[in-house]
């Protein structure tokens, strides 16, 4: 045997750091409409290169192309569009909010918008998310008052989780958004529990998980893999690879691994990838998945490759482990813009609607903010009371939280 | 009165719960097929079909995750692991999620779930077959900790478990699965159907969670035990010949503190005994809370004896179990003896 020499320890790198140029050219990006839509019932040992590509409908020129393309209506696309431009405003005045001292913490979707608001209309109503904290989308698709969000985001009176919880963790039973949590990708394994007791209970509800990049690397992720393959679970496995988690780039959690959906073909689970900026192809993508899931073909795991373009919070400074350029340099660009193009394209939108909708838009989000802050912010006006901390521990209080509810005089 | 084993009893409580509730499932490693590594699930799967009873991956985070998942839903995972010794895999989802799901949801979201986990030495069981941690589950809010000391009650409070709405966690001392156990290793060990407790009814019925059981009334002092060391206390008392009072805690939280309040005012003196190690033990708060509550009624220092400060031996399984003999001289030191 050959002398190896001395071991030498590997510690994965981006390519680019703070005042180095942004270089994507590394990240293969195939033709929209290039890779084949396959039926539902497919065995997942064929497709395993749909782990390793990239299902896109949108092309250059704003048009719709390919196998995944054409199951939205003209009205569907224009509410997804005005959908992602809510959350976009909203994440917008809500990072003000903080800054401005109104509430104590934000995290934003910039770039991400497609994601969650594109998924959420694949599902049907009774369907369980279980997300992580960057996807409000799925509320602001469903629905869901925006002034009860910001009501839990400055933890004020009429917040819906009595000041309990940080903001942005919220909780919607109602909207099919399960409660959110600190702890990272215990959710994971949870949705995998939703939806092996839904078809426990011969029920026709499927759950969806959400998990980031950097997050798979919890044994949680490895967890809700193997039960989901086990048990054949009808949930759909959702990976978010925005390229980081907080400072650290997304190979410190993907290793050698060619992909993150890659991670799902060795627990035989049918992987696909796609263009986590295009409204279409998430769409598409997440309707395939949902309805193997219902059809009892069991779990499919989705990375959606997108690009986190803003902060990864209210307390972080991306500048000071990326590029601050590195977001304009991303291939697969923003996802309003890509939906507007294609709606323009469509001839069922302009420069001149898209600019009239911002502003009518902004108005919504303003009057709506104007309501929750009648309620209170943080720091002032009405907020929970003292009494709301001791409540709701346990469904009966037990004598010893009586006896501290009455030693705090409340 | 049918007399059966804990184990049988144990499994009875899952029956008749999975008989009156179909939102009842039962799972976990070899729990299925094979009826448990501890026979404590046996003929469930044949009975109520593999999607009522199942077998879990080995992975304790998947096996708690998946039932919090299952609860969210609506229903009422009764899921096991094999010992306690291998929950700490499963700490995250119980302490960051399942306790905290009602009221970080404001309600919206509940956890029913019962973790039944095999708990305590005395069986030569080495580091990682004999741990005692509840004092990991009392610490956290949100929980309910049992701990079943014969047939009779582990029926009942596994019963009541169930039926609960908030998560409890349902710690079993497998060295009473067969039969009653003070300590004696020494001594043949006597099974559940010749003792009282061992007669346990058939149907439904609970023991409620939160009350505490008078084992054995008496004036000198109250000793404050559960699992296990009840019968190690009756031993110690019968040998000392102190008239001490033993209290069964049974569920260790929410807490019987009225029951203990009243004892210790009555008899002056406390002596509290676990398996578990010494340090920040369930015993800190035990002795804790009769200071703060009894102190003008005390005649002597309150005593703890624990388990040493060291993980659980093999080969010194019985200089490190805390036996009648340790017990005896905390009673007579209690009593200024």
């Amino acid at each position: 045997m050959a002398d190896a020499g001395m071991l030498r320890f590997h510690v994965p790198e981006p390519e680019v750091r703070p005042g180095g140029t942004p270089d994507f050219s590394n990240v293969p990006i195939p033709k929209a409409g290039s890779v084949p839509r396959p039926d539902i019932d497919v065995d997942p040992r064929t497709i395993r290169d749909y782990a390793f590509s990239i299902i896109r409908v949108l092309n250059r020129n704003g048009e719709a192309v390919g196998p995944w393309a054409g199951l939205l209506s003209s009205d569907e696309l224009l509410a997804g569009l005005r959908h992602m431009m809510t959350l976009r405003t909203f994440d917008a005045r809500m990072q003000m909010a903080q800054r401005q001292g109104k509430t104590s913490f934000y995290m934003q979707h910039l770039g991400e918008e497609a994601v969650a608001c594109a998924f959420r209309k694949a599902l049907a109503p009774g369907d369980m998310n279980f997300p992580t904290y960057r996807q409000a989308g799925l509320l602001i698709a469903d629905g869901y008052p925006m002034v009860t969000m910001m009501n839990q985001i400055y933890s004020n009176e009429a917040d819906p989780l009595k000041g309990r919880q940080l903001p942005i963790m919220y909780s919607s039973k109602e909207h099919g958004f399960f409660s959110i949590s600190g702890n990272l990708a215990t959710q994971y394994i949870q949705a995998v529990g939703w939806a092996m007791a839904s078809a426990i209970s011969n029920d026709s509800k499927i759950a969806a998980a959400w998990i980031g990049d950097g997050s798979t690397a919890e044994s949680d992720f490895h967890s809700a893999l193997v039960f989901a393959s086990t048990y054949k679970a009808p949930v759909v496995l959702n990976v978010v690879n925005n390229q980081w988690a907080i400072s650290t780039f997304q190979g410190i959690a993907r290793g050698g691994s060619g992909t993150f959906a890659a991670r799902g073909l060795g627990f035989g689970i049918p992987s696909l990838r796609v263009d986590g900026n295009d409204y279409l192809a998430v769409h598409a993508v997440a309707k395939w998945a949902a309805e193997r899931a219902r059809s009892n073909l069991g779990p499919t795991l989705v990375e959606y490759v997108t690009y986190r373009a803003g902060a990864h919070s209210s307390s972080d400074d991306p500048s000071a482990y990326r590029p601050k350029t590195e977001s304009d340099a991303w291939p697969l660009g923003d996802p309003i813009v890509r939906l507007k193009n294609h709606l323009i394209q469509l001839g069922i939108w302009s420069d001149e609607r898209h600019a009239q909708a911002e502003a009518e838009i902004l108005d919504t989000v303003i009057a709506a903010q104007k309501e929750a802050e009648s309620h209170g912010t943080l720091h002032a006006g009405g907020k929970p009371s003292t009494r709301d901390m001791f409540e709701g521990l346990y469904a009966e209080m037990p004598p010893h939280l009586r006896r501290q509810r009455q030693q705090a005089g409340v | 009165m049918p007399r059966r084993t804990m184990i049988e009893a144990i499994r009875d409580a899952m029956d008749v719960s999975m008989g009156r509730d179909d939102k009842v499932v039962v799972f976990g490693e070899d729990v299925g097929f094979f009826g448990g590594v501890f026979r404590c699930t046996q003929g469930l799967q044949a009975k109520y079909g593999k999607s009522r009873c199942f077998d879990a991956p080995i992975n304790e985070s998947g096996i708690v995750g998946s039932a919090i998942g299952m609860a969210a839903y609506g229903l009422k995972p009764c899921v096991e692991i094999q010992f306690a010794d291998y929950m700490y895999p499963a700490y995250d989802q119980l302490t960051q999620e399942a306790a905290r799901l009602r009221y970080r949801s404001n309600g919206d979201f509940t956890c029913p779930i019962v973790v039944r986990m095999p708990t305590g030495g005395g069986i030569f069981g080495g580091q990682t077959h004999s741990q005692s941690p509840e004092a990991l589950f009392t610490h956290v809010s949100g929980l309910k900790t049992v701990v079943p000391s014969n047939p009779h009650d582990a029926k009942g409070l596994l019963i009541a478990a169930i039926e609960d709405p908030d998560p409890v966690i349902f710690l079993e001392p497998k060295r009473l699965y067969n039969g009653p156990f003070d300590g004696h290793h020494d001594r043949p060990v006597t099974p559940w159907s010749k003792h009282a407790l061992g007669e346990v009814a058939d149907g439904h019925y609970t023991v409620p969670l939160g009350k505490a059981a008078i084992r054995r009334p008496g004036s000198a002092v109250t000793v404050l035990a559960y699992g296990t060391m009840v019968y190690v206390a009756q031993a110690a008392v019968e040998e000392t010949g102190i008239d001490a009072e033993i209290i069964d805690l049974r569920t260790l939280l929410p807490l019987d503190l009225d029951a203990i309040v009243a004892s210790v005012k009555k008899t002056g003196r406390c002596v509290i005994v676990h398996e578990a190690t010494l340090t920040s033990g369930f015993g800190a708060e035990l002795s804790a809370l009769v200071q703060e509550n009894c102190f003008y009624h005390l005649e002597a220092p309150v005593a703890r004896v624990a388990g040493w400060d060291t993980p659980y031996p093999h080969a010194q399984e019985w200089d490190y179990f805390p036996g009648p003999a340790r017990v005896g001289r905390a009673l007579l030191e209690t009593m200024g003896a």
